[in-house]
């Protein structure tokens, strides 16, 4: 089939809404774990403290994930809704490259690399 | 309050703010961070933490009704993201840098430009001249109208480009979808048609916020427990308000919520001003 700006709209938007539809459940699964896990007072939000540094790396939280921690899961949730422009990103790239659109594979790549960039080593 | 009730209220809150969020075209963003810290007292960094990743979810969640209306251009989209991107880096980096009444301030002027800029008569396209740099680069289309094709070409790149990497710098610092200001730049520097301009800023939202989710994240912001019900909250209320745009009078409902975003950001500039 010929690739063309409306198939890659097409692809883009299926990729986008399967990408949230799965975060939002992989979400809410951890979300049902955390307050069947959690009855007591809740966390206080009123300071801000961070969040504990096993949370805020991929191995912590894939270890997390396999222990069953509900946190952990809920963050694996919120990180493959963050990857799904990403995603998006990287269709446009093949797609303009299908195209011959050698220009907007261009652009595309730098948007990727940019997102890269601050998703791996911005701090 | 245990967590069982805190995560039920937060999230109902969210769905109407999702919900009135999509009837009024003003997104559910704009309203998660004035109704986190104002209503639950919720620190500003795990606020716009939790809009954030809203934001990625609204404009994910309603993409693939824009393409079926074909109207959103994917390579003008692309050439600005360059802009938001960069400037949604800029604008996390100096969020965790200012302090937190300068960042109240900010949102607070923000909150007044968008309900201005909702509620103003929008520009008809004009045609002038086409720009050689925008037919360079291919920044242009075709839309159907009143039963026949109509050509647009965008104009002023430059002033579009500038004004895309003010709304990525306004995303990062606030964590909002800043679709106002994306629509400024398309609709009314670029002369982009008015439904090109919406559509294909709903798409831009979601690159622009992952851009800044990074810093986010590994700076601690993304509470699990907090983002949870907020998340699902606005993503189920804007997918009901999308459904119900076609149906509903949104005159009417717009000017309400846009008196309410006046007084979210009177309160945020007040409190700010007077906390510090």
């Amino acid at each position: 089939m010929q690739w063309t700006d409306k198939r890659i709209e097409t692809l883009v938007g299926i990729m986008l809404r399967t990408g949230v539809t799965i975060a939002a459940t992989v979400v809410l699964a951890g979300g049902v774990l955390f307050l069947a896990q959690n009855r007591g007072p809740r966390a206080n939000f009123h300071q801000f403290h961070g969040e504990p540094p096993q949370l805020l790396s991929l191995s912590g939280i894939a270890h997390g994930v396999a222990t069953g921690d509900a946190r952990s899961i809920i963050m694996l949730g919120i990180l493959l809704l963050i990857a799904t422009p990403v995603a998006r990103v990287g269709m446009c790239i093949l797609g303009f490259a299908e195209e011959r659109d050698k220009l907007y594979a261009a652009i595309s790549s730098f948007v990727m690399a940019i997102l890269l960039y601050s998703l791996i080593f911005h701090k | 309050m245990n967590e069982l009730w805190f995560a039920l209220i937060l999230c109902v809150s969210s769905m109407v703010a999702g919900l009135l969020g999509a009837l009024s075209g003003l997104g559910g963003g704009v309203v998660i961070v004035p109704l986190l810290t104002i209503a639950f007292h919720v620190d500003i960094h795990y606020a716009i933490g939790a809009s954030l990743v809203s934001v990625i979810a609204t404009s994910s969640g309603a993409a693939a009704a824009y393409v079926r209306e074909g109207f959103s251009n994917i390579r003008v989209g692309m050439f600005l993201e360059i802009a938001t991107t960069l400037g949604a880096l800029f604008g996390a980096w100096l969020t965790t840098r200012i302090p937190t009444h300068a960042i109240g301030i900010v949102f607070g002027v923000v909150l007044l430009y968008s309900a201005w800029a909702s509620l103003k008569q929008r520009h008809g396209a004009v045609t002038e001249n086409p720009d050689p740099l925008a037919l360079r680069l291919k920044l242009k289309g075709t839309l159907p109208e009143d039963d026949e094709i109509r050509t647009y070409v965008a104009q002023r790149i430059p002033a579009g480009f500038g004004l895309m990497t003010l709304a990525g710098a306004l995303s990062g610092l606030l964590g909002i979808g800043s679709g106002a200001v994306k629509v400024l730049a398309m609709d009314q520097a670029m002369r982009l048609p008015f439904k090109v301009s919406t559509t294909t800023s709903n798409f831009m939202i979601g690159v622009t916020a992952a851009a800044s989710a990074g810093l986010y994240w590994r700076s601690g912001y993304m509470a699990p427990s907090l983002v949870m019900p907020v998340m699902l909250g606005v993503l189920i209320g804007s997918l009901m308000g999308s459904r119900l745009l076609v149906k509903a009078e949104v005159r009417t409902l717009k000017r309400v919520f846009s008196l309410v975003i006046v007084a979210l950001g009177v309160e945020m500039i007040v409190s700010s001003l007077t906390r510090k």
